[in-house]
């Protein structure tokens, strides 16, 4: 069972509009104040990898409930190049804007799940997710 | 909006009182320099108590000011970082090295006393 609402990502203020989404529903679903800071700050960061590689895309918060468990998973998507080796910006320190937007493998270690799909020009679906303990 | 940055004695006070974005940061960086210059202040106190969240672009103008402001020859320390923030910080991947920092506000004051020898 999920309740999904989303955010459209096209310039900065998106970004600050899709992290108060999620804090709200991070705050709703009952995560605690140190939660609270790793969803918000892997959603700002999943929000400006698209602002700054894509230029648009889309930011969904799920309210997850599967079997009593309760959690929250944010979908990041966009339909813009798409990366060529996923395998590379998963490891620490790569970047190819100079150290603006984040580091995959940090919004990684914020959440408790983490996958990512894409393709050179077939865009990129990231999918990270955080139980309520 | 912009961030009031006051004068007290030789050092500039800033604190920093809601959600920043993007452009409301890169304005502070600005003016912090602007104001440093005008006022010939010999040191800085950056005060986050009230912010729940830092991100990576955050962490990365905050840096940024540090690095400019000890290029002008001035000190700047970080006082009143939350528990959540220190922690997501570091999971990040982000550690601020170099940095000073201190508790609270009033730590940060007698930190940078100290480091200006005073």
């Amino acid at each position: 069972m999920s309740i999904q609402s989303c955010v459209t990502i096209i310039n900065e203020w998106d970004i600050v509009a899709a992290r108060q989404l999620g804090r709200n529903v991070a705050k709703e679903l009952g995560f605690g104040i140190v939660d609270q800071a790793r969803i918000t700050t892997a959603i700002s960061e999943l929000a400006r990898n698209i602002f700054l590689y894509a230029g648009k895309g889309q930011i969904c918060i799920d309210k997850l409930n599967e079997g009593g468990k309760v959690g929250l998973a944010i979908n990041a998507t966009d339909n813009g190049p798409g990366i060529s080796d996923i395998r590379q910006v998963m490891e620490d320190g790569f970047s190819t804007s100079g150290g603006l937007g984040a580091g995959l493998p940090g919004v990684k270690r914020l959440m408790d799940q983490f996958d990512i799909e894409s393709s050179p020009g077939d865009g990129t679906k990231i999918k990270a997710t955080k139980w309520l303990r | 909006m912009r961030i009031p940055i006051l004068k007290l004695y030789n050092c500039l006070l800033v604190s920093i009182q809601w959600e920043l974005d993007d452009q409301t940061a890169l304005q502070f960086q600005e003016d912090l320099l602007h104001k440093i210059h005008e006022t010939g202040a010999n040191g800085v106190v950056i005060d986050l108590t009230s912010i729940d969240f830092i991100d990576s672009f955050i962490a990365k103008v905050l840096g940024d000011v540090i690095n400019m402001s000890n290029l002008m020859g001035v000190k700047v320390v970080i006082t009143g970082i939350q528990p959540a923030v220190a922690i997501t910080l570091i999971e990040l991947g982000i550690g601020l090295d170099n940095v000073l920092t201190a508790l609270d506000l009033e730590k940060g004051l007698e930190k940078l006393q100290q480091e200006l020898g005073e």
